[in-house]
């Protein structure tokens, strides 16, 4: 019974992550239009840009390779994977012997690497720009956000994604100061990956200060398509990660078919709230230059390292 | 076990090997004009040799020590050679590149205004014989003989093209502070016996040194196999090094040639000095991180491909270095079983390192030959006329880049589980600094992705910035043949980590009492500590990801139209878009100078506003040269000598 429960939960997760990531972006959206006292485009405005990008046809530069026509596939791919293996529904999932949290890590920074490398291959202006600046986010990002996973594999002597939200959602109730530090260190570097404000800004075209669009100007029709959803895709793994660290409460332990069903609003409860605080954050930011963007990380991976010390220090 | 045919197995099949490729060497002499005879008989001849060894090297891992006494050497000091686990892996490692690098050396060579083919062949052969012979070598005098022979025909190799001032200025400093390392490794020896007498390998074993001597031996040994392998401060030598040398000799020197020093501290340590203390693992630790975190920053404002991987092979052997560091200091706490995984970690990293820095340095070696260039600045686009080359450099540097599924994950996997799972170390301030050293590792990790972004992106991707790199060419059959070996050597190490740490097992059961293999996982699971704590599995991780990006795909193209158009690059509108729009390698570095500024000598001016002809100027320079090597450089008095 444990291994069809794993299966299913697995399944449904994937299921999940790929046909609702759009709609927690939409619904990101939706708040900060009304924070903003605008009505806004709806919720599932993000599926109707993926069906218009999906109907027109793709233009593509006379001298990109096949690297740039497979980078949108293989970033999709590798951002589904990294939400099929973080816990949300249950923590007995098939695949989460094979990949830990440094695998994780690793397959966020393998689709960093092919959309970087996307972004430099037609060779124009703005798409090694953007390539540049993404990648100078990722080496401040990556570290701070594995710092973050060490922490928490700290308190629960392992790396294995599972056994951390197993034994962070059935300890006592008590405040780790470790998990705190990573907690500001998880949302910040969070807020850059995904291009939020204050280091990017997701609805902005103006070229001079833009991170992840300036990479992705030259795609369009299907291939554009899979670089929004891989994207979307991105804000729910990251989601999903910080529910798994900080929120670990109501994923279904091995063979518990009804935690399973229960798990499923509490997920989607906690993603609301989730996404409702990031339109809370991105609100009351205003976007920084970008060569404040490694203070900004620097800040985090310091917090991260911290958090590790205080964990070492006070709580073993 | 023996081979059959009464082929010489264990350490007679080492011998043999050598002495195999130094006839060939000298057979090159022969003819030393004929380019045919080198390159379609004697390299693929020699590559062959290096096949025959790596299967000699790969039977003799698991299998019981076998010595020989050579009849050389001096009248009642002959030559002792011993062959045991740690010896046949890095055979192994040396056989298997040193295979790959001579097939490409075959189809490399030209007439050329430098040495005479036939004598590089020589050059090349004898390189390849006396990294064997180093690392069997049993006693320190051969030992000393076949370290010297190694750096003074890698020397001649470095400067084949002997007429410009630059290759023998970078000759002279490779020279140079490889006999400072020498001298060092000697010294070592000499406290290593203890006034006894006798160098052999067996007699210092034997020894138990006073803990004062064996500070004095580990110091001196770090000192002369790091200036080998190019620990900062005694790094300067391979920027100017590989850049030099024809990019064959920088694969060589560069995947194995560092590791040979990296085997020769851990020989010394381990070994001959056999109890290490727990900070001389803290010494290394430092060092190590050091050159890694030094070597990555200063990669990735480098604009000549050559010196960009010369900096990147800084940071894999502070990689190591930190690894092996890390193995001393759970070894001088008793903590075995950490300590054999810290060394695991390290020696595959090793094996992972001579794979893809082979493999990059070769396809520089191509991307030279089809284009005249070193400089990042004026290549561009290269996947569309050299595809072959293009395709496994991608290899090359996602593997670089520890990315998964490929090699260099899972070295720096295990390295950072053994950061992880520090138990209560005694001492209270090495448990802080422990994780505070697992961030610099992963800071250098991310910093190499950058680093590769870079130099796969400006070389290889966009539109090609100057004319010869638009009429370039792709490689030949054995360039092609050969970048294929490495980079599959990349893939099969990644997918496959258990069966290196099979072939790790006895090396780390001599060592450190433990070993890795036989935890945990099985065949498909690599679970080094416990199934529970931590597992990952390459294959199957590759194989679900093979799935979704092919689903994906595949659905995509049922349900989508398919309509392509070709039209120019968009880039906002902009009309007049030109090759010089991209980013240079100098802006595409820029990000990381200004972020770790004060790590760098930066010189430079810029142009006042109102300057009608305004001129942009900047150096970005290696401080420590400034501050360590030119005062010593004034101090000694005479004409430069090159």
């Amino acid at each position: 019974m444990n291994d069809a429960s794993g299966l299913v939960a697995q399944l449904t997760e994937v299921a999940l992550a790929i046909l609702l990531a759009p709609l927690l972006s939409g619904w990101v959206s939706q708040c900060r239009a009304w924070l903003q006292n605008r009505s806004g485009p709806g919720l599932l405005q993000p599926y109707r840009v993926l069906a218009k990008l999906f109907e027109k046809e793709v233009v593509l530069a006379h001298n990109a390779s096949s690297l740039f026509r497979s980078s949108p596939y293989l970033i999709f791919g590798c951002l589904v994977l990294a939400a099929a293996i973080v816990p949300t529904l249950g923590t007995d999932l098939p695949l989460n012997p094979a990949a830990d949290a440094i695998a994780l890590v690793g397959l966020l920074a393998l689709a960093r690497f092919f959309i970087a490398l996307a972004g430099m291959d037609v060779g124009t202006a703005f798409g090694s720009l953007g390539a540049r600046r993404e990648m100078m986010v990722g080496f401040l990002a990556e570290p701070a956000l594995l710092m973050v996973l060490f922490t928490a594999s700290l308190i629960s002597h392992s790396t294995s994604l599972s056994t951390i939200v197993a034994t962070l959602a059935h300890r006592e109730f008590v405040i780790y100061p470790s998990m705190a530090f990573a907690g500001v260190a998880f949302t910040m570097v969070s807020l850059a990956e995904n291009a939020r404000i204050p280091v990017d800004n997701p609805a902005t075209h103006l070229e001079l200060t833009m991170i992840h669009e300036a990479m992705v100007l030259e795609y369009s029709g299907r291939h554009l398509a899979m670089i929004e959803w891989a994207a979307s895709l991105k804000l729910f793994v990251y989601s999903c990660i910080g529910l798994a660290l900080f929120f670990p409460f109501g994923v279904a332990q091995g063979g518990d078919w009804l935690g399973l069903v229960l798990a499923l609003p509490a997920f989607a409860a906690k993603l609301a709230v989730g996404g409702a605080a990031l339109a809370a954050i991105e609100m009351v930011n205003a976007k920084m230059r970008i060569f404040r963007a490694p203070e900004f990380l620097g800040t985090a991976f310091m917090l991260a390292v911290l958090a590790l010390l205080v964990h070492v220090l006070l709580e073993r | 076990m023996g081979f059959p045919l009464g082929l010489p197995s264990g350490v007679d099949a080492v011998l043999a090997a050598a002495c195999a490729w130094i006839a060939l060497g000298a057979a090159g002499m022969a003819a030393p004009g004929n380019l045919r005879l080198s390159a379609r008989v004697l390299y693929p001849a020699g590559a062959l040799v290096g096949i025959a060894l790596a299967a000699a090297a790969l039977a003799s891992v698991g299998n019981a020590e076998s010595t020989r006494v050579l009849p050389l050497g001096l009248p009642g000091l002959p030559f002792h050679a011993r062959l045991d686990a740690l010896s046949a892996f890095f055979l192994l490692l040396l056989a298997a590149v040193a295979a790959g690098v001579s097939v490409y050396t075959a189809g490399y060579v030209r007439h050329g205004p430098g040495a005479a083919p036939g004598v590089q062949c020589l050059c090349h052969h004898v390189f390849l014989a006396s990294m064997a012979l180093v690392l069997v070598a049993d006693d320190a005098y051969f030992f000393m003989v076949a370290w010297e022979t190694m750096a003074l025909s890698s020397f001649f190799l470095v400067t084949s093209d002997h007429r410009h001032a630059e290759i023998r200025r970078a000759g002279y400093l490779y020279l140079l502070i490889a006999h400072l390392g020498a001298i060092s490794i000697l010294l070592c020896f000499g406290a290593l016996q203890a006034g006894t007498g006798d160098y052999s390998f067996d007699a210092m074993r034997a020894l138990q040194q006073p803990a004062g001597w064996g500070s004095v031996a580990f110091a001196l040994a770090l000192a002369g196999f790091g200036a080998k392998a190019g620990i900062v401060p005694l790094h300067v030598w391979l920027p100017e090094a590989h850049p030099a040398a024809p990019s064959p000799v920088s694969a060589l020197m560069s995947a194995v040639m560092l590791k040979t020093a990296v085997y020769g501290l851990m020989r010394v340590t381990l070994d001959l000095i056999g109890f290490p203390l727990w900070w001389w693992g803290l010494v290394a630790l430092a060092v190590g991180l050091a050159s890694a975190l030094f070597g990555v920053i200063f990669a990735a404002t480098q604009s000549d491909m050559k010196r960009l991987l010369a900096y990147s092979s800084i940071e894999n052997i502070g990689l190591i270095v930190a690894g092996f560091g890390l193995a001393l200091l759970f070894r001088g706490f008793g903590m075995g079983s950490l300590a054999a995984l810290a060394l695991t970690a390290a020696l595959y990293h090793c094996l992972n390192h001579a794979f893809f820095k082979g493999l990059l340095f070769l396809a520089t070696g191509s991307v030279l030959h089809a284009t005249g260039e070193r400089s990042l600045g004026r290549l561009g686009g290269l996947i569309h006329r050299m595809p072959w080359v293009a395709w496994c450099a991608l290899v090359g540097s996602a593997a670089i880049a520890g990315l998964p599924p490929l090699n260099g994950f899972v070295s720096e996997w295990l390295l950072l589980q053994a950061f992880l799972f520090t138990p209560e170390l005694p001492q209270g301030y090495v448990n802080m600094l422990v994780p505070v050293a697992g961030a610099a590792v992963a800071l250098a990790a991310a910093l190499s992705g950058y680093v590769m972004v870079k130099f796969f992106g400006v070389v290889f991707l966009g539109q090609p910035r100057e004319a010869r790199a638009a009429e370039a060419r792709d490689a030949g059959p054995w360039e092609r043949s050969a970048l294929v070996w490495l980079a599959g050597g990349c893939v099969v190490l990644g997918l496959a980590p258990t069966l290196v740490l099979a072939l790790l097992e006895p090396v780390t059961q001599r060592f450190t009492g433990y070993s890795l293999a036989g935890l945990g996982g099985g065949w498909l699971f690599l679970a080094p500590i416990d199934a529970e704590r931590a597992s990952y599995s390459p294959l199957l991780l590759f194989a679900v990801a093979a799935l979704l990006v092919a689903a994906t795909w595949l659905a995509v193209r049922a349900f989508y139209h398919g309509r392509v158009r070709r039209a120019p690059p968009w880039d906002c509108g902009f009309p007049w878009l030109s090759a010089r729009m991209q980013d240079t390698a100098e802006g595409f570095g820029q990000p990381v100078q200004v972020v770790f500024r004060p790590v760098f000598r930066i010189e430079g001016e810029a142009p006042s506003p109102g300057d009608p002809r305004p001129r942009y100027r900047e150096t970005v320079e290696d401080p420590l040269w400034y501050w360590l090597y030119l005062p010593v450089a004034a101090q000694s008095s005479g004409p430069p000598p090159w």
